[in-house]
């Protein structure tokens, strides 16, 4: 019997979600591949979090205690290319996140294994596995083969499955990796404390993009914001230069607006990394003067359009 | 001091496309191409090293790609590099990330620099795997979404900052040389100056093979990687319903929807 191993991830002692998404992949495939399901958990003090994993579907979960408690390259890629060794998985897979982006092209540099990176679909044909990511800023999907290889590990994209639920009560096993490191953790910073608002916590936001232009055009949207009732938000450009500050950002390197219901994107075209932190969101709204933005495919009104039109008129509208 | 930046040529595609005959990529006559916007922060990160250094040091530019690819190389001469070398042939064409991996880390080899720097990813596919596939090649120390950087040439370690999730950074140390892969908004990428344009055109830019880099023909392309694309294919996306009319009644419409779904 095969098996589909999940490298689960975490931080500061903490399971990221992310990872209960990938095993939530993992039983999907489990029954049409015939495959078990295994969690491995990378990391000094990781069987802390044996716990955490213990979702439905988990059939083992396996401990690899290397020196660092927190992500270190060299020790993760030779605690996942061990578990390799040792397990022979057909499938491997883990988090499109920015510690996998440190470790894993390192098991696919060894030319041993299939890989794929940012994959949002996986399927079994004639008993190989076939990954579905996208190409040319999301405009064409690609399906990607990994002839004449027995293990595939590919790097998955969040918010591409929902959350595994439920308890299940696997066996525990562990397995010894080590590896020289050659850089080390100094410290967490956690981004400035503004006394700003938290835009994770608000309802209605007001988001501004590149199509704003210029740093004097900010106050018209921040006033915009205020007289509609929405916190205003920004894409990553906008935090780069400073213009509004990084508590702002929504986005992967931002912030997700969990509580967000009403989502008003001006001038933003809607890049994937945006797209992370605010797809979620029941009603998108945006406008933006490029038909062919992305941001159009999920929002669900669209007005192709000059913001600063549209901004001024909507601004009579809240007096 | 030698700084090596690898760079990538990204491709734009055109609102109207169609996929080539084999299926498997889009046909290039539909793409604008433009340096991958990560690259000059890179490339900024290495500038900004040598003048912190007395001017003293040299920049390569390294690319792997067809001939249109030299626009981008000159056009990081202009800014200040020194030097820029291409890779490319037909038997190259098809290598997946691995493969063009595998041809960077011998041109990493044969200049033998301080640092290498590559952006974290290509605006187009976004792979993210390049720059630490070739730091495992070499063996090198790296890091992965560098977005500050406190490096002294000469040096034996760095102080680098990783930018991670939800607005956190981790600060690490780590040992040079090494390939760190660069963030957007580590800094100001620079404009070339006219002066700079002139002189990119006189500047060194070879171009080399995979053959001149002691790699065989099975090492590139298709048989020197561990993925195919297999197909390519137009998704079928979600459209909006769109608010038509003049500014002013766009505008109306949307007052009333914002009204309606905020509960004001």
């Amino acid at each position: 019997m095969s098996e589909i191993l999940v490298i689960a991830e975490h931080r500061g002692g903490e399971l990221r979600p992310v990872s209960l998404e990938l095993i939530a992949a993992a039983n999907e495939l489990k029954a049409s591949s015939g495959s078990t399901v295994a969690v491995a958990l990378i990391g000094a003090e990781a069987a802390a979090l044996t716990g955490a994993v213990s979702v439905e579907g988990v059939d083992e979960i396996v401990t690899v205690a290397v020196s660092n408690t927190n992500f270190q390259p060299e020790e993760w890629a030779a605690a996942a290319t061990a578990l390799i060794e040792a397990r022979s998985p057909s499938l491997v897979i883990m988090p499109h996140s920015v510690d996998s982006w440190g470790f894993a092209p390192a098991l696919g540099a060894t030319g041993n294994y299939g890989f794929a990176t940012d994959v949002f679909g996986i399927a079994q044909d004639g008993g190989e596995w076939v990954a579905t990511r996208a190409m040319y800023k999301e405009k064409v999907h690609a399906e990607i083969d990994f002839p004449g290889k027995s293990t595939v590990v590919l790097t998955v994209r969040g918010g591409t499955w929902k959350p595994q639920e439920g308890s299940s009560s696997p066996a525990v096993s562990s397995l010894d990796a080590s590896a020289t490191a050659n850089s080390q953790h100094v410290t967490f910073v956690e981004p400035p404390a503004t006394g700003d608002v938290d835009i994770t916590q608000a309802e209605f936001m007001l988001s501004i993009g590149r199509g704003i232009a210029e740093e004097d055009n900010v106050e018209q949207f921040a006033e915009l914001a205020e007289a509609v009732g929405a916190t205003l938000g920004c894409s990553r450009p906008i935090a780069d230069s400073g213009w509004l500050p990084k508590s702002r950002q929504v986005g992967q390197s931002g912030q997700i607006v969990g509580a967000c219901k009403l989502y008003l994107a001006l001038g933003i075209s809607g890049s994937v990394q945006h797209q992370a932190g605010m797809k979620h969101v029941e009603n998108i709204i945006c406008v933006n003067t490029d038909p062919e933005a992305s941001i159009f495919s999920i929002a669900r009104y669209g007005i192709v359009g000059d913001i600063f039109d549209i901004a001024e008129e909507l601004a009579t509208h809240f007096e | 001091m030698k700084i090596l930046v690898a760079i990538k040529q990204v491709a734009n595609l055109d609102d109207e496309f169609e996929i080539r005959e084999d299926g498997k990529d889009v046909d290039p006559d539909f793409c604008d191409f433009e340096i991958n916007e990560w690259d000059d922060y890179s490339l900024e990160t290495a500038l900004q090293i040598r003048e912190n250094n007395g001017d003293e040091g040299e920049i390569v530019v390294v690319t792997v790609g067809p001939d249109d690819a030299e626009d981008e190389l000159r056009k990081c001469l202009g800014k200040g590099a020194d030097r820029a070398i291409r890779v490319w042939d037909d038997a190259i064409e098809g290598s997946d990330q691995v493969a063009i991996a595998r041809i960077l880390t011998k041109v990493v080899e044969q200049e033998a620099p301080d640092m290498v720097f590559m952006g974290v990813q290509a605006a187009d596919n976004a792979y993210a795997q390049t720059g630490m596939s070739v730091a495992k090649q070499l063996g090198w120390p790296h890091a992965a979404v560098v977005s500050s950087l406190d490096y002294t040439p000469g040096a034996s370690t760095a102080t680098a900052r990783r930018e991670l999730e939800g607005g956190l950074e981790e600060e690490i140390t780590v040992n040079c040389p090494a390939v760190l892969t660069i963030q957007l908004g580590i800094n100001e990428p620079r404009y070339a100056s006219l002066r700079g344009i002139k002189q990119a055109a006189a500047k060194p830019l070879d171009e080399i093979s995979h053959g001149d880099l002691g790699l065989s023909d099975d090492e590139v392309g298709e048989a020197g990687s561990v993925s195919r694309v297999r197909k390519v294919f137009v998704p079928e996306k979600g459209q909006a319903e769109l608010i038509e009319g003049t500014p002013a009644e766009q505008a109306a419409r949307l007052a009333e929807i914002l009204k309606e779904l905020s509960g004001a």
